[in-house]
């Protein structure tokens, strides 16, 4: 009980710190604060079909954040999740083009999710070999991949997937409709996706509590240098939290494609991987808590996308609350840790 | 490829280097310290975009460049309140400012979209500039690009020649070792994070009153940061070859530019990641040279081992973690 106390008042902390961090910069900007609160709010939230939107942008940023657990346990800074995403959505668009004329659908979108899962796997293992075989750093090489999958995309929109006709940044030819996902049609909702991140959440969660992988993750993220005394490899381990991390990001990319646009774009993958970091961190790495702060992070995103519209301020307000929040979160934090060593070194004087 | 030609190329490499060297010889200096700024890339940006909106309100260029120098200061010094203070990770911190000064920068900035604003003039420097070749390609350019050409040497005397500058390595070696001599290692860990975050913000502003005048989204300095960061990797944490690094950058920038035009049929996004790649390439590169089965290999070969000599260089042993207190 004190210790709920205890959290929720750091929480309650937090949101004021970030709460009056936020209304100096809209104020700064010159823009009235309670409205582009109210407008948040109202886009996000206002409607069912706002909902909807809200629940698409929390099911990609959710399974990022599922597979970052992994590659966090272990101590590695993936950041090529973004890229995982988008080369995903490559692999699976790569395979539902053969199937543009309709036919079986059902196999090709079946085969199109473990392309899309392989896709993202593989390139997070690219990044796992230059870290542990190459020496460079996980953040350098996920960096530099991510820019490399944006350009195979690019490549390929304006290359050899063009649209017929002209190419242009709207992306591929539009899939049949037999590709898509089924979705509940008033809030463009698709239970297969949903039914996947709930798989995705139970399976991290046991994955990491009960498996003798997600022990050893942890047991070298914690200490590099006692792992060889448990004749633990930490390169293997490290691969296998990117091929984790790689896979869901991989299956985040599936969904975009078949879920969301029906074609490739060339922000397929809306920068969700990056912000899956900061939800992890903000969760303080905890599965269950994970998906509620997504869904939080995922009401800014689509909230804010009403502020050019109704008050002529960029859409990137919500990238600025989302990384407040953190800072002041850690903050908080540590600051208490110091506060309680500081009692704890009273007392013991 | 006439001479011509080629004084405008070197021309160009001097002042298309000038703001990512700025941020990899402050990025150095942090780093030498101990302290890894991992948000380079969105301090550039934040301070890019408030170097241009003071100097379009201010009408002053002078006031748009001390702000950004500011700004750049202030986002290192949460780096280091951070990291140094609150025990926080060094990584996690700047990697959250990297995204968060990004979001701030357009956000703030919005207004400020495509307009017309002021920007530094080209300042030949009397008689150097007459001499052929040499003047134009190093005596013709803007003040940030003498800046910087002015830095890399100063940034060297003041680390290896100087005793404030011994102290500065000194803590990024061994904190510890330091408190025990009677220097304070978190004073100056801060002192080098906010001095080397000036540097940074100088950089932004180069980029939006110099470089590429103007702020938009995206501004185009975009990913400058991360090269930077590679850069001082690239450069041992040395500033001499740190710099040579941000000039072997600014040259495969511009030759970049001229295959863009024998290649018309890619599109320009593929070349502006190409350097992403090549970071990658480099920084394998360097590690495979550090490898003990390399250098045991190189022993005996003189050749070998001066080219080895070249891709040597250390990271300060405590970098990323400061000193704490017993």
């Amino acid at each position: 009980m004190e210790i709920f106390i205890r959290y929720s008042r750091e929480f309650i902390l937090t949101l004021i710190v970030v709460f009056a961090f936020t209304t100096l910069i809209l104020l700064l900007a010159g823009a009235p604060p309670l409205a582009a609160y109210y407008q948040i709010f109202k886009g996000s939230l206002g409607s069912w079909m706002k909902l909807g939107h809200v629940i698409r942008v929390w099911i990609p940023l959710t399974l990022c954040s599922c597979g970052l657990l992994y590659t966090f346990r272990i101590n590695l800074w993936n950041i090529g999740v973004e890229g995982q995403v988008m080369m995903g959505a490559v692999f699976t668009t790569f395979v539902l083009r053969f199937g543009m004329d309709g036919h079986m659908p059902l196999m090709y979108l079946c085969a199109a999710f473990v392309a899309g899962i392989a896709g993202g796997a593989i390139w997070a293992l690219i990044a796992g070999y230059l870290k542990t075989k190459g020496g460079i750093h996980e953040i350098f090489a996920g960096l530099g991949l991510n820019f490399v999958a944006q350009a195979i995309i690019l490549w390929l929109i304006f290359g050899p997937w063009k649209r017929s006709g002209i190419a242009s940044m709207s992306g591929t030819e539009l899939l049949p409709r037999e590709l898509w996902l089924p979705y509940v049609s008033h809030i463009r909702l698709s239970p297969v996706g949903l039914t996947l991140v709930a798989i995705a959440i139970v399976v991290t969660a046991l994955m990491l509590r009960y498996t003798k992988t997600g022990l050893y993750l942890r047991a070298i993220g914690s200490n590099l240098n006692a792992a060889h005394m448990f004749d633990l490899d930490p390169r293997i381990y490290m691969l296998i939290a990117m091929i984790f991390a790689g896979g869901f990001a991989g299956l985040a990319g599936s969904i975009q494609v078949t879920g969301v646009y029906h074609r490739l774009l060339p922000a397929i993958s809306s920068n969700y991987g990056y912000l899956a970091l900061l939800v992890v961190m903000l969760s303080n790495y905890n599965v269950w808590v994970s998906p509620a702060v997504a869904f939080f992070f995922a009401c800014l995103n689509v909230g804010s996308i009403q502020l050019p519209m109704m008050l002529q301020l960029d859409s990137s307000l919500s990238g600025v609350i989302q990384g407040a929040l953190v800072l002041a979160a850690l903050a908080v934090h540590a600051w208490r840790m110091r506060s309680k060593l500081l009692e704890e070194q009273a007392d013991y004087e | 490829m006439n001479d011509i030609h080629l004084t405008i190329l070197f021309a160009g490499v001097i002042a298309g280097a000038a703001p990512v060297l700025l941020a990899t010889i402050g990025e150095t200096i942090t780093e030498k310290a101990g302290i890894i700024n991992l948000s380079l890339d969105g301090s550039i940006l934040l301070s890019a975009m408030t170097a241009f909106v003071v100097a379009y309100e201010t009408g002053s260029l002078l006031m748009g460049f001390v702000c950004a120098a500011l700004v750049g200061g202030l986002i290192a010094a949460v780096v280091a309140v951070f990291s140094v203070y609150l025990n926080q990770s060094q990584v996690a911190v700047g990697f959250v400012l990297t995204l968060m000064a990004r979001d701030l920068a357009y956000f703030l900035g919005n207004p400020y979209t495509r307009l017309q604003g002021p920007y530094v003039s080209r300042h030949p420097i009397p008689f150097l500039h007459d001499i052929p070749f040499l003047g134009e390609v190093f005596f013709n350019h803007t003040s940030p690009v003498y800046f910087s050409l002015l830095l890399i040497g100063l940034c060297w005397w003041y680390m290896y020649r100087t005793p404030q500058g011994l102290k500065l390595r000194s803590v990024g070696e061994n904190p510890k070792a330091c408190f025990a001599r009677g220097i304070n290692p978190r004073g100056i860990q801060m002192l080098y994070a906010v001095c080397g975050g000036l540097f940074v913000g100088l950089a932004g502003a180069t980029f939006s009153l110099c470089t590429k005048p103007g702020w938009g989204r995206p501004q185009g300095a975009e990913g400058t940061g991360w090269i930077a960061l590679a850069l001082v990797i690239f450069g041992g944490w040395h500033p001499v070859r740190a710099a040579i690094g941000a000039y072997l950058f600014a040259f495969l920038q511009v030759i970049g530019i001229y295959f863009q035009g024998w290649l018309p049929s890619v599109p320009a996004q593929v070349f502006q990641v190409a350097p992403f790649p090549l970071m990658i390439f480099t920084l394998l590169l360097i590690n495979f040279f550090q490898k003990e089965s390399v250098l045991n290999w190189a022993e005996g070969k003189a050749w070998m081992k001066s080219v080895l000599e070249v891709f040597s260089g250390t990271m300060p042993m405590a970098l990323g973690r400061p000193y704490k207190p017993d």
